[in-house]
């Protein structure tokens, strides 16, 4: 046999850099190699806080995203009508001439007229503070159709959220619940944990009406019908609450369970906390027979009883309310089997289980800590039962108080933020709510006067002119959604071309492909987008600015494109001020830094920001002599922009040597001290501020020093929100600010200061006979947020989307395998090819999300899988609830928060005629692509310089 | 034909992957592309890569698939590559010698430059291991990334395969099969680790571990159970207790 020579020990790379992932929003640590000069490979960066190492299917594809033959090239000005996707290139000079002159017009006539959606980017604390220092109240990132429920029912019931802000102590845990799809965030630092607890026998249930991902792993499958895990979690509440299984000591100490409530019907503070006269909230000493201040340690607090007040009026604990109304029957195991699809044995035993893994299973570490009242405790009590939930939970119309649910079974078991439970990430916990509100629209050429998104206390934050309706465009912060922390952007599109609230001049948007895959109704929003007002011609969105890096579908629908850079293009900062990347561990962000240049005239979309904003003589971006502040772009605003005094963008390496962390003057060295640390800042806190973080006096003094929070005060969790009691008192004819007579029985209902669960609104919407199954989406773990450039190995992977039903369901329906089937909501009719399948809740169907490609977009071939077999669920899904005969209907959204209600979708399902098989449906007409667009190349197989011994 | 190495290896380099903890996540299959792609069998050429029938060359391989009926089932994702068997009919039935198996660790390997492309090896393989470059004309397969783990310019930490390094939920092991004192022998001891298709006999290097089957936690019912207390009751079994803030 021939000897086979083959160099084992070739010189891999020349050249190593670090920066962050952003193939999704998980943004890990990765280190990029180069070889004479070209990118040979990426892999994870075993130091880094978020992936130790790892890197994920995506992650490891990233060198097909550069590769993309879809990259735009170079600034586009439309030249035929909105959706024929024809452009002709233009210079930036022109571009941004174009752009100062379309958005310096708005500022100085009525600033909200310029509506700024960004998309899934993770630049929120520059484009935030630039719509600000604009002038526009008509700002948001993408949250409020991904994230709100779960971001807003955390941060009003425990000071911090699941999502990306906690995560379940995986070292400690003995049982882990997992609800819904949750493959989208936080995606490699939950494999490594699901991959840890495993390991040590510990046990994972997973609820999801289909057993995919993470799902597939569990020790056991709940397949629970859509949108009723909120009436499943508050039927094991009340298991544990006729067991006595709860942990009344934690719920004396650290959340407001002893708070006294007023009782008293028809009064204007009934429902409130009974509060003493500077405001404190009151409790019932039991010991001593009398109220006291509800923030004094050492009282001994009755948790059930009546009691009176001073005034003589009525009170009860918070625990009397939430006992009564939980132990109620109506949360009886044997009564929610039949609407949940789990039987009550099993709703038992999950409440059996999880008692014994807390209570039976507690565990203890020996670490002395302090509490906020400065009582030393010589160990720390464990509760190893966590949880963890993210879109399944969040994307119906009852979210938010199902996440609140979830959240008050933590609570009752003792488990947040302690040894084997949840675990808030730096900077959480927060004040509750967190004390930021947002801004109302400002005067012709004016700033807002603070941000333009926060958390509403109370009806008198609202955005909400004087009859009560809504001030942004979105209708964010109105009584249609008045706890819409992350905005509204699924109906932007649909509100501004009707013109409701008003008429917008222009459209600026990020990375948001609201022509496809980010919007409901995507046939009606292609139509709104090139709507025309009869009696002028012009468009009802006069104008659309749109940058992003890829030739998506939403290009075609815009007037101006400003080309942005792939992430091995530019700077980008992974700031604690934005969404962080912290563990539970300690507080971490983050920067990415070019590792290529880009090799078409192309600009990082943040730059282009500030150049705007300098153009634009915008507060904050130019100096006294109306000279650029910030000229070396974002790689300069985030070393020099202070928010406040010492307060930057970057927590770590901060003051004049580097040495400062959290606050600190700016460091001009800051970012080279980054790139030595691996792009990454992580600063480990001691051992005894690690767990009870909301009332731990070592961690509370650190949130203060890194100024994460203001005042070292306890974080007293929320089981009952007095927030929203206000706002159903101001349903009940209370207060200044009251809701206009259409919104009163709905914010009655759904402001309820305790969480409660109700039908997703599609049930009531759609005819149960006419619709009668669930359809949803689950995220492909391949492609989760990285199908923006369809890269060539990802597409390999999966190309096209079937829809998935139960085999049961398929037998039913004379439904086999490959079949081809219409799925018809009461919106519009989708046509897909069927898989049957076992783990699928019986009345339910789904598909992988945003496969579905339009054919020509991502500069895929016109006869792509992803064009003539994907399809999208998104055409079925009504904007609108179908407010039967009123003059305008609600958003299918969330009632408090806005979150848009993707997973309510009821459908009905048939057969398709021979003749109709082979291709999906609708197809729409193929876009061309833009001028500059390479070919597409027809073989990969650039590897070959790198093997090893060639030339 | 092409003959084996007359002695069993000393070293019997492998991985173990283990279905119990595999999330289907495909890191296994893109990181081996990525290294592979420009690695000892460079390049892993893509055709089509925009096109109707996106099709390229992949030493792994993520598959789905369910296993029972209904919620007592499973949904199973198996990662599949060479296993580098004892008993390598790939190499057996090679004419030239092109594929065989490295005596000192068991790794199976192409010789691209004798490889004629008759594909008789993909034909013997019964795990369906082997990847063609049709632009190439040769077979190519999986190296354990033998360009890796022996590479003294990387890091000790780091020589390991890319699939090893790149899985997030710790399923995939690398080590010396041979040795059975080795962390992956000990894994397959101790999870009963399993050879695909045993009754083949080719005696696979690569083990599966078998799904865990947690056992849940001896489930007392809380108290008795459920309806026999009632609700009302227990109001007055809590008002005489005494907490501490």
């Amino acid at each position: 046999m021939a000897q086979h020579r083959i160099d084992l020990s070739s010189r891999v790379s020349d050249e190593v850099k670090t920066t962050t992932c952003y193939m999704c929003a998980c943004r890990c640590g990765i280190k990029v190699h180069l070889k004479d000069g070209a990118l040979r490979y990426i892999e994870g960066n075993r130091d880094h806080p978020v992936n130790r190492g790892v890197i994920c299917g995506k992650g490891a594809s990233g060198l097909m995203k550069q590769f993309s033959p879809a990259k735009l090239r170079k600034p586009l000005l439309r030249v035929g009508e909105r959706g024929e996707s024809r452009f002709r290139e233009i210079e930036w000079d022109e571009a941004l001439g174009i752009a100062t002159e379309w958005l310096g017009r708005i500022r100085a006539s009525d600033p909200k007229r310029l509506a700024f959606f960004t998309g899934r980017d993770q630049s929120q604390a520059l484009t935030g503070w630039w719509a600000q220092m604009f002038g526009t109240p008509n700002y948001a990132a993408h949250g409020g159709f991904c994230s709100v429920n779960m971001a807003a029912a955390g941060l009003y019931s425990i000071g911090g959220s699941f999502w990306e802000f906690g995560e379940p102590d995986f070292e400690h845990t003995r049982y882990f619940m997992m609800f819904g799809v949750a493959e989208d965030h936080a995606s490699n630092p939950i494999k490594i944990g699901i991959g840890k607890l495993k390991g040590r026998g510990a046990r994972f249930v997973s609820v999801n009406p289909v057993r995919t991902g993470y799902s597939a792993v569990a020790d056991e499958w709940i397949g629970i019908r859509p949108g009723t895990d909120g009436l499943f979690v508050l039927s094991l509440i009340r298991e544990l609450l006729l067991a006595d299984q709860v942990d009344f000591a934690y719920l004396a100490r650290y959340t407001n369970a002893p708070w006294l409530v007023i009782q008293d019907e028809g009064a204007a503070d009934h429902g409130l906390f009974a509060r003493d006269s500077q405001g404190r909230p009151l409790l019932w000493d039991a010991a001593l027979g009398e109220l006291a201040d509800a923030m004094r340690p050492e009282t001994k607090p009755a948790l059930v009883g009546h009691y009176r007040l001073a005034d003589g009026r009525r009170a009860v604990p918070v625990f009397q309310l939430l006992a009564e109304r939980y132990l109620s029957p109506d949360y009886a195991p044997e009564k929610v089997a039949p609407i949940i699809g789990i039987p009550a044995e099993s709703v038992r035993r999950i409440a059996a289980e999880l008692a014994q893994a807390a209570f039976r299973g507690e565990i203890r570490i020996e670490q002395p800590w302090t509490d906020w009242a400065g009582r030393r405790h010589d160990h720390m009590i464990g509760r190893p039962v966590s949880f963890h939930a993210m879109r399944g939970i969040s994307a119906h119309s009852n979210g938010f108080h199902t996440c609140r649910a979830i959240h008050l079974l933590q609570m009752l078991l003792g488990s947040v933020d302690v040894p084997g439970g949840f675990r808030f990430r730096p900077p959480f916990p927060r004040p509750i709510p967190p004390a930021i509100k947002p801004a109302g629209p400002a005067a012709a050429g004016q700033s807002l006067k603070g941000p333009p998104l926060g958390f509403v206390q109370a009806p008198a934050d609202l955005l909400v002119d004087e009859a009560g309706e809504a001030l942004r465009i979105d209708k964010a912060y109105s009584w249609e959604a008045p706890l819409a922390a992350h905005g509204l952007m699924h109906m932007v599109i649909a509100n501004a071309h009707a013109g409701d609230p008003y008429p917008i001049d222009t459209l600026m948007m990020f990375m948001a492909n609201m022509s496809w895959n980010s919007s409901m109704n995507v046939p009606g929003t292609i139509d709104m987008l090139t709507a025309k007002d009869p009696a002028s011609g012009e468009y009802r969105i006069p104008r659309i600015i749109y940058s992003d890096a890829f030739f998506s579908e939403m290009v075609a629908y815009a007037d101006l494109v400003l080309p942005d850079t792939t992430y091995l293009e530019r700077h980008d900062c992974i700031s604690l001020l934005d969404r962080p990347i912290s563990d539970a561990d300690g507080p971490a962000d983050a920067i990415r830094q070019p590792i290529v240049r880009p090799d078409r005239d192309v600009r990082p979309f943040q730059d282009v920001l500030l150049d705007l904003g300098a153009r634009l003589g915008l507060p904050g971006m130019v100096d006294g002599e109306g000279r650029p502040k910030y000229p070396g772009g974002l790689a300069d605003y985030m070393v020099n922009h202070e928010r406040k005094p010492g307060l930057g963008m970057l927590a770590g390496f901060r003051g004049a040597g580097g040495q400062a962390k959290g606050l600190g003057a700016p460091n001009p060295h800051q970012i080279e001290a980054y790139v030595a640390n691996g792009c990454f800042w992580h600063d480990e806190l001691p051992h005894e501020a690690r767990y009870y973080k909301h009332v731990n006096r070592r961690y509370l003094d650190y949130a203060v020093a890194m100024g994460f929070i203001d005042r070292a005060e306890p974080v007293v969790l929320q089981l009952y929100s007095e927030p929203l009691q206000t706002f159903r008192l101001a349903a009940e004819g209370h207060g200044e600010c009251q809701p206009p007579a259409r919104h009163r029985a709905r914010i009655r209902t759904f402001f309820d200061p305790l969480p409660i669960w109700y039908p997703p609104f599609e049930e009531q919407d759609s005819n149960a006979g006419e619709f009668p199954l669930h359809a949803i989406t689950q995220r492909p773990m391949i492609m989760y947020h990285s199908w923006d450039s369809q890269n060539a190995w990802q597409r390999q992977i999966i190309s096209s989307n079937r829809i998935y039903l139960a085999r049961t369901l398929g037998e039913r329906l004379g439904i086999a395998d490959d079949d081809w089937i219409r799925i018809t909501s009461r919106q519009g009719s989708v046509r897909a090819q069927a898989k049957l399948m076992e783990g699928v809740n019986p009345d339910t169907i789904w598909t992988w999300n945003a496969i579905g490609k339009r054919a020509g977009a991502w500069n895929l071939a016109a006869d792509a899988p992803e064009a003539t077999k994907g399809f999208l669920l998104n055409h079925l899904i009504p904007e609108f609830q179908s407010g039967e005969g009123t003059a305008a209907p609600l958003s299918n959204s969330d009632p408090v928060t806005g979150q848009a209600a993707w997973y309510d979708l009821k459908v009905r399902i048939e057969k398709c005629l021979p003749d109709e098989a082979g291709t999906t449906d609708p197809l729409f007409a193929p876009l061309a692509p833009p001028p500059g667009l390479p070919e597409r190349a027809a073989r990969i197989d650039f590897g070959r310089r790198f093997r090893p011994g060639s030339k | 034909m092409t003959s084996l190495p007359e002695q069993p290896a000393q070293r019997r380099l492998g991985l173990v992957i283990d279905l119990d903890t595999c999330v289907g996540c495909h890191a296994c299959a893109t990181s081996c592309k990525e290294w592979n792609m420009g690695g000892v069998a460079a390049p892993l050429t893509d055709l089509d890569p925009y096109g109707a029938k996106p099709d390229g060359v992949w030493f792994n391989r993520v598959h789905g698939f369910e296993a029972g009926e209904g919620g007592a089932g499973r949904t199973v994702h198996f990662p599949r590559s060479c296993l580098h068997c004892e008993n390598a009919a790939c190499v057996t039935v090679c004419p030239t010698g092109a594929s065989y198996k490295r005596a000192e660790d068991g790794i199976v390997l192409v010789n691209e430059d004798l490889c004629i492309g008759c594909k008789l090896c993909s034909w013997a393989c019964p795990y369906g291991a082997r990847e063609f470059d049709e632009a190439e004309g040769v077979m190519k397969k999986c190296t354990l990334c033998v360009d890796r783990i022996y590479n003294e310019t990387l890091a000790e930490a780091d020589r390991k395969p890319a699939c090893v390094m790149a899985c997030p939920t710790g399923a995939r092991h690398f080590g010396d099969l041979a040795d059975e004192g080795s962390e992956v022998s000990r894994l397959v001891a101790a999870r009963g680790g399993f050879d695909l298709m045993p009754e083949l006999d080719y005696r696979p290097t690569n083990k599966y571990l078998p799904p865990r089957m947690n056992a849940s936690p001896a489930a007392v019912p809380p108290a008795a159970a459920g309806e026999a207390i009632r609700p009302e009751s227990k109001f007055l079994q809590w008002v005489d207790r005494l907490f501490s803030r």
